[in-house]
C-alpha cells in the first residue's frame, strides 16, 4: 500500500496527492494527518489534488472528513489545484464540498490560508 | 434490388432497353427539358445538361446481363449532395430523376407493343427506387449541414474574456441547452486554471429565457469553479427573468446576482481588493490593496 507524505512548511501541513488513491491509502492519510496535526500544532492543512485526474464519491467524501477533522483540531482545510473536469464530475455526483475551502494553486492556498488567521487575529483582538 | 422477372417481363426489359438505346438522343432532349424547367439560370443548365448526359451514359451501362447500378447510384448521391448544399428544393432534385420516365414513356407510347408496356413498368420500379435513393442522398446531405452548422456554433458561441488580472467574464448569447452548457462550463473552468483567476462573471444578457434547467446549469458551473477556488457572479438579470426564477421558485443561494456587468465586475473589483479613488477632476484613479 502506498502512503501519501506529508510535508511541513512552518506552521503549514502540505499534502500532495499523486497517486491512485485505494480506499486503504486514503484511511492511512486521514490517520496519518491526524496525529501530524496534533504533534506539530499546524494551523492550516492543504492538500493539492492537482495530478488527482479521477474522483469518485468517496474520495469526494474523504476530503470534507479531512476538513472535519482538521476543524476539529484546530486547523483549517485547503484543497487546492482541482481539475476542471474533477470540479465538474464532483458537481455531477452532487457533491459540492460544503464546509471545505478551495483555492486554485499552492499559492493561492497558502495566501488564502494567512487571510484567514489575519481575519481571525482581527477579530480576537477586537 | 428485388424485382423478379418472369420470362415475359425479361422480354419487356430487353424491349424497354433496345427502345432506350435507338432513341436515347430524343430521350436525352426531352428529359433536359423536364429538368430543366425549374432551373432557368443558363449557367445551371450547361452543368445540368452534363450530369444528365452522365446519368443516362450510366444508365445504359447498367442494361443488359449485368443490370448493375452502383455506378448510377454514385453520381446520384454525389448529385444529390451538391443539389442540397446549393439549396435547390427536394421537388426539383427529386423531378430530376422522375422526368426520365416521362421522357421515355413518350418513346413507349410511340412503340405501344404490349412488351415495352410491360418493359416500362419494371423501368418505373427502377426509376422509382432511384428516385428514393436520391432524396435519402439529399435529405443525409442537408442533415450533415445542420450537424456541422451545430458544431461551428457551439465554438462560435463561448467565449471568455478577461476583464481584469484575475477577473474573465462569460457572455453567454442565445439559448442554454445541456450541451453548450457543458462546453461554457469546460471552457470556462479551463481558463480560470489557465490564468489563475479566482473571480469569474457569467453574464445572462443574451440568453431569452431561464428555466429550471438553465439555472440547473448555471448552478452547477458556479459550485464547479467553487470547488476549483474561484468565485462566480451571475449578472445580466433582465426583470422578467427574474421574475420567472422566482415564480419558478429557483434558489439562488449565496451566489452573488447583479443586474448589469458594470456591477458586477465593481462587485469582482472590490472584492479582489481594488478600491476606486475619484480624482480631483473627473478622472479615475484605480489602486490595487496589497494583500
Amino acid at each position: 500500500m502506498d502512503r501519501v507524505p506529508i510535508l511541513k512548511l512552518g506552521d503549514i501541513l502540505i499534502v500532495s496527492i499523486q497517486i491512485d488513491l485505494q480506499d486503504m491509502s486514503v484511511l492511512a492519510l486521514q490517520e496519518d494527518l491526524s496525529e501530524k496535526v496534533v504533534e506539530t500544532g499546524a494551523r492550516g492543512v492543504i492538500i493539492d489534488i492537482s495530478a488527482v485526474e479521477i474522483v469518485d464519491s468517496f474520495i469526494g467524501r474523504m476530503l470534507a472528513t479531512i476538513a472535519g477533522i482538521s476543524r476539529m483540531l484546530d486547523a483549517e482545510t485547503i484543497v487546492v489545484g482541482m481539475r476542471p473536469a474533477v470540479a465538474i464530475t464532483l458537481v455531477e455526483l452532487g457533491l459540492s464540498l460544503g464546509g471545505v475551502r478551495t483555492a486554485l494553486n499552492l499559492e493561492k492556498g497558502v495566501a488564502l490560508l494567512n487571510q484567514i488567521e489575519d481575519a481571525q487575529r482581527g477579530k480576537a483582538s477586537r | 434490388m428485388g424485382v423478379a422477372l418472369s420470362v415475359h417481363a425479361d422480354a419487356g426489359r430487353r424491349r424497354i432497353e433496345e427502345l432506350f438505346q435507338e432513341h436515347e438522343a430524343r430521350v436525352f432532349k426531352r428529359w433536359l427539358e423536364i429538368a430543366r424547367s425549374p432551373v432557368g439560370d443558363q449557367v445551371e443548365s450547361g452543368r445540368l445538361a452534363d450530369q444528365l448526359r452522365e446519368l443516362s451514359e450510366a444508365l445504359r451501362q447498367s442494361f443488359g446481363d449485368s443490370s448493375d447500378l452502383s455506378d448510377l447510384r454514385g453520381l446520384l448521391s454525389e448529385l444529390s449532395r451538391n443539389r442540397a448544399r446549393q439549396g435547390f428544393t427536394p421537388t426539383e432534385t427529386a423531378t430530376l430523376v422522375f422526368g426520365l420516365k416521362e421522357a421515355l414513356y413518350e418513346v413507349v407510347e410511340e412503340d405501344g407493343s404490349p412488351e415495352a408496356i410491360r418493359g416500362f413498368i419494371w423501368f418505373s420500379r427502377v426509376i422509382d427506387e432511384l428516385g428514393l435513393f436520391t432524396m435519402e442522398s439529399y435529405a443525409a446531405a442537408r442533415e450533415k449541414i445542420i450537424i456541422d452548422q451545430a458544431e461551428q456554433l457551439l465554438e462560435l458561441s463561448t467565449p471568455v474574456v478577461k476583464l481584469w488580472e484575475g477577473i474573465v467574464a462569460v457572455p453567454l448569447v442565445g439559448t442554454l441547452d445541456s450541451a453548450r452548457t457543458q462546453v461554457v462550463m469546460e471552457k470556462l473552468l479551463q481558463t480560470l486554471v489557465d490564468t489563475g483567476s479566482e473571480h469569474a462573471v457569467i453574464d445572462i444578457t443574451g440568453v431569452p429565457a431561464v428555466d429550471t434547467e438553465v439555472a440547473q446549469h448555471l448552478l452547477k458551473t458556479v459550485v464547479a469553479a467553487r470547488l476549483m477556488g474561484a468565485e462566480c457572479v451571475i449578472s445580466g438579470i433582465r426583470p422578467q427573468i427574474a421574475h420567472t426564477i422566482v415564480t419558478l421558485g429557483i434558489e439562488f443561494g449565496d451566489i452573488v446576482t447583479k443586474a448589469t456587468l458594470a456591477d458586477a465586475l465593481a462587485h469582482t473589483l472590490r472584492a479582489s481588493g481594488v478600491k476606486f479613488v475619484k480624482g480631483g477632476e473627473s478622472r479615475i484613479a484605480v489602486r490595487t490593496v496589497e494583500g
